[in-house]
């Protein structure tokens, strides 16, 4: 059968996108023709001023050359304009009477710079600030003429300003408003950034409006008039005064515009063989003019050109940032407010930090901020998800502080980094590194900055700062992923939520039946998706699913832990942390026996042996006698305690054989991610239960309950649950708990994420004030753990399980 | 070892070498092979295609075979690289690659080219 044929007009970002998203769904569904009036192929269009600036060369912000045109078989008319659509014989037609036949066309023609009406706009000199040639000619004259003004003020005239200025000109940026970036900012925040502006010698004039262009006697331009008389003189002029959607061939074309070309929820304009994305569409009367909503457009747009006919885009909410090194400005959303919001402000003016966060019905719905950046993504995302902040209130303005605590040098703040600042301390990427990938490679994810760089992608410490980098980097086309619905992962579009709704409504018992009704798109998904989803039925439906080892991370599967040569740590549950002669004596022995290298105390009161070859795992087991420790599992990890009452002159409560019976109640349980868990039998809680998942302290009167803390990456202290009269009780809710944490948690979230996700409000009634609920999920974990059978007895003792340590030989 | 390997065990024709049966290796799974050639980690795929590669991840060396495997990638334990079984090269955007092995399956038999 011949292909269709699919002409893409703009051989832009948006356009470009598209055709992307489009094959990596139905690579071979169109011929696919593309037209762009630039003589290039498809780059980075917001990388320009870094080119500008003198920080980057051309050939580095090149997203796709012209061989990958040719590698996926994409004819590219380059320097060719369409200048007209022939809808009835459905053909584009260019300047040089190329003709192209199409079955589906895509309009992605962006957007033209607006050149206000003043006398002299047409003079030599006179440029505007979009592309390619415009940069070119920027930089050329900056290298032949001392004086420019930039007539704009808002974050490209800004950009085109600060680039002349790096350039070597001297800079004078005129601007209508009272204010920059008026668009953008509110005043405090715009007389901040002017400030820093004018302390890097760029000079301004606001509240100035052209009246013209003078020309001088060299023909070329030779100075700005002011409305009000004032001349400043100019070798160069810079029109950034805004952008209009160019709708131009749509309009001579006789498809519906209205400030754009108008299109519904499927990018689909009133042509219905005709689509169009980008800065030239007004989608729902809006045409958005920064990246990221382009991409989203663009994915949708690819869904209906695949015939899959099932995406909608529903319009995007944007940020702002100013793409200037080194200064650190952010908005987004509703920042002016109105008679129904609510501020809270925090302005250091000597600090150089301003902050306004606006709410309207408990719900952030816009936010400025200047100096201080750090929490843009996490203030964005508040918005974007529309979450109650009630119970974050008093602390909202200080941010998630979601940055780890440990791993580079305390920094919470990204512009101001050297470029050989060590930004993630586990894999040893530096600032700079990550910025060359994102130039180089394109890169507008925080999920590929770790997949080329490995920054941020092992322990997530430093997530905050590398989000931080990315959007400093590529300004506003920077979206921090929306949790809601972000997928699970490559292999689906499905949420953890939607994956667990699945499992427990369409009683799915096993991860081909879970792959198959929400349709995978792997055939045996990924080392992300297959542990999640076999969690995810162990946990809904205890003893009927059935638990796939091979779906298992190796510790899970191996039941000890992977050591980098290769080699298994092995720690023997001891319970509460209390031991016996008998127990250490055979320890030692096997540490003898099987010429263990390394044995050492852990943090969670336990001994590791360090060093086991696996093939003597069985046999290290069946020496010990001793119960798994699980200290490799998403699990029960530890019940720590301190020495409590039964010894203790200051000890209120039994807290060893409280941590016992905890820790004998958990056993073998499975969790989205670690749980430990800590008992103190006195509120000078020398077990450090106030860094637990659950920590539970002994006072005179009963037992308070602690939950959500966490004491690795970033320290989060436990948030104070309920007090209990009686031990069983401190057991019941302790067990309530971690069941509905198993049950709403996502995978590899930990209890503190979890509880920040849900809120603890959310946690407390289920858990402290219905008491039916409390006793239903007690009942819940108790079932579920029933009849669970010691992983290291059974390795011991089946031949099929033991078959996993045994090497074969040639 | 199941007897029916244990007899051809000693057998090579043409460099072959019969190493176990293919349901000693679990589907999805893997098995190591102990070589003077260092160990080769022989995989076993959903759909019952069988591949070794050095047991050494390109990146540190972990060992892939107690990777999980999907599709025609396994993913190395230690930090996640992905490789592929088929000819041992990373998966983009890393580089790098491991030793592939000649394997195949006869009469329900894998056998590795050392």
């Amino acid at each position: 059968m011949k292909k269709s044929k699919l002409v893409l007009v703009g051989n832009g970002m948006a356009g470009v996108r598209t055709v992307e998203e489009l094959l990596k769904l139905a690579p071979d569904l169109y011929d696919i023709t593309v037209f762009g009036a630039e003589p290039h192929g498809n780059y980075n269009r917001i990388l320009l001023s870094p080119v500008l600036a003198g920080e980057m060369k051309l050939p580095e912000i090149m997203l796709n050359d012209l061989d990958w045109y040719r590698d996926n078989g994409i004819t590219l008319h380059a320097g060719k304009k369409v200048e007209k659509i022939d809808r009835i014989r459905r053909k584009v037609i260019a300047a040089d009477g190329t003709e192209e036949p199409y079955d589906r066309l895509l309009l992605a023609t962006g957007s033209v710079p607006f050149m206000p009406p003043i006398p002299g706009r047409d003079l030599p000199g006179v440029l505007a600030y979009r592309d390619i040639a415009d940069t070119e000619a920027m930089i050329e004259a900056a290298q032949a003429h001392r004086r420019a003004v930039v007539i704009g003020g808002g974050l490209l005239g800004l950009e085109a300003a600060n680039g002349l200025k790096q350039r070597g000109m001297e800079v004078t940026v005129v601007h209508l408003a009272d204010w920059l970036m008026e668009r953008q900012l509110d005043k405090v925040a715009a007389g901040m950034l002017q400030a820093s502006l004018e302390a890097r010698g760029l000079a301004f004039l606001l509240g100035k409006q052209t009246e013209a262009l003078v020309q001088g006697e060299s023909g070329r331009v030779c100075s700005v008039r002011m409305k009000d008389g004032l001349e400043i003189p100019a070798d160069l002029v810079v029109v950034a005064a805004g952008i209009r959607p160019n709708t131009q061939l749509a309009e001579a074309a006789g498809l519906h515009c209205s400030r754009g070309i108008v299109v519904n929820d499927t990018l689909q304009t009133f042509d219905p063989r005709i689509y169009a994305v980008g800065e030239c569409v007004a989608h729902r009367g809006v045409a958005y003019g920064l990246v990221a909503p382009l991409f989203e457009q663009g994915k949708v747009a690819a869904n209906h050109l695949a015939n899959y006919g099932i995406a909608r885009y529903g319009g995007s909410s944007v940020s702002t940032k100013l793409k200037v090194t080194g200064i650190d400005v952010f908005s987004a959303g509703d920042f002016t407010g109105n008679e129904r919001t609510e501020e809270i402000v925090l302005h250091d003016r000597s600090g150089g930090v301003y902050k306004k966060l606006v709410i309207e019905n408990e719900r952030l719905v816009g936010a400025v901020l200047y100096g201080d950046t750090a929490d843009s993504a996490w203030y964005f995302q508040l918005m974007r998800d529309g979450k109650d902040i009630r119970d974050i209130r008093d602390h909202l303005m200080f941010g998630q502080n979601h940055i780890g605590d440990v791993g580079h040098q305390g920094k919470s703040n990204a512009a101001a980094l050297p470029d050989d600042f060590e930004v993630c301390g586990c894999n040893g990427v530096c600032k700079g590194t990550i910025v060359k990938a994102i130039k180089e490679k394109g890169l507008f994810s925080l999920d590929d900055v770790r997949k080329h760089t490995k920054a941020s992608s092992s322990c997530g410490s430093c997530t905050g700062l590398v989000e931080q980098i990315l959007a400093s980097t590529v300004g506003g086309a920077y979206q921090a992923a929306e949790s809601k619905t972000k997928p699970l992962c490559g292999c689906t579009d499905h949420t953890h939520e939607e994956v667990r709704r699945a499992i427990r409504a369409q009683r799915l018992l096993s991860i081909a039946e879970a792959m198959r009704f929400m349709e995978w798109r792997t055939p045996d998904g990924c080392a992300t998706c297959r542990p999640a989803l076999n969690y995810y039925l162990i946990s809904t439906w205890p003893h009927e699913a059935k638990d796939d080892p091979q779906s298992r991370f190796i510790n899970e599967r191996a039941h000890a832990n992977i050591q980098k040569d290769g080699s298994y740590s092995v720690v023997p549950r001891m319970w509460g942390g209390l031991t016996t002669p008998d127990e250490l004596r055979r320890i030692a022995n096997v540490a003898e026996k099987y010429a263990i290298p390394t044995v050492k105390v852990t943090g969670g009161q336990r001994i590791d042996l360090l060093g086991i070859r696996k093939a003597d795992l069985p046999g290290v087991w069946a020496d010990l006698g001793m119960p798994s420790g699980h200290a490799y599992g998403k699990s029960i990890r530890t019940v720590k305690t301190c020495v409590g009452s039964e010894h203790c002159r200051f000890g209120t409560q039994k807290s060893m054989s409280m941590g016992v019976d905890l820790e004998k109640m958990l056993y073998g349980m499975w969790s989205p991610h670690k749980v430990k868990l800590a008992v103190s039998g006195c509120p000078r809680n020398c077990a450090e239960a106030g860094i637990k998942d659950v920590g539970v302290i002994g006072v005179d009167s009963g037992w308070e309950l602690y939950v959500a803390g966490n004491g690795g990456i970033k320290t989060e202290v436990a948030q104070f649950l309920c007090k209990v009269k009686t031990r069983e009780e401190a057991m019941e809710v302790t067990a309530a708990f971690l069941q509905l944490y198993r049950e709403e948690g996502w995978y590899l979230e930990r209890t503190v994420h979890y509880v920040q996700r849900v809120g603890l409000d959310h946690v407390k009634q289920a858990v402290v004030e219905d008491l039916e609920k409390r006793r239903a999920l007690h009942a819940r974990l108790l079932f579920a753990l029933k009849d669970y059978e010691d992983p290291w007895a059974a390795a011991v003792e089946k031949p099929l399980v033991r078959r996993e340590f045994e090497p074969l030989e040639v | 070892m199941s007897s029916v390997v244990a007899e051809k065990h000693a057998a090579t024709i043409d460099g072959w070498r019969t190493i176990c049966a293919l349901e000693d290796i679990p589907r999805l799974g893997s098995r190591v092979v102990q070589s003077t050639a260092g160990d080769i980690a022989v995989f076993r795929t959903a759909d019952d295609a069988v591949f070794a590669l050095h047991d050494r991840c390109p990146h540190k060396g972990g060992p892939l075979s107690q990777g999980i495997v999907h599709g025609r990638q396994v993913t190395c334990p230690l930090h996640g690289w992905k490789t592929r079984l088929d000819d041992g090269n990373a998966v983009a955007p890393d580089v790098g690659c491991t030793k592939p092995f000649a394997v195949k399956v006869e009469d329900g038999l894998v056998l590795l080219k050392i």
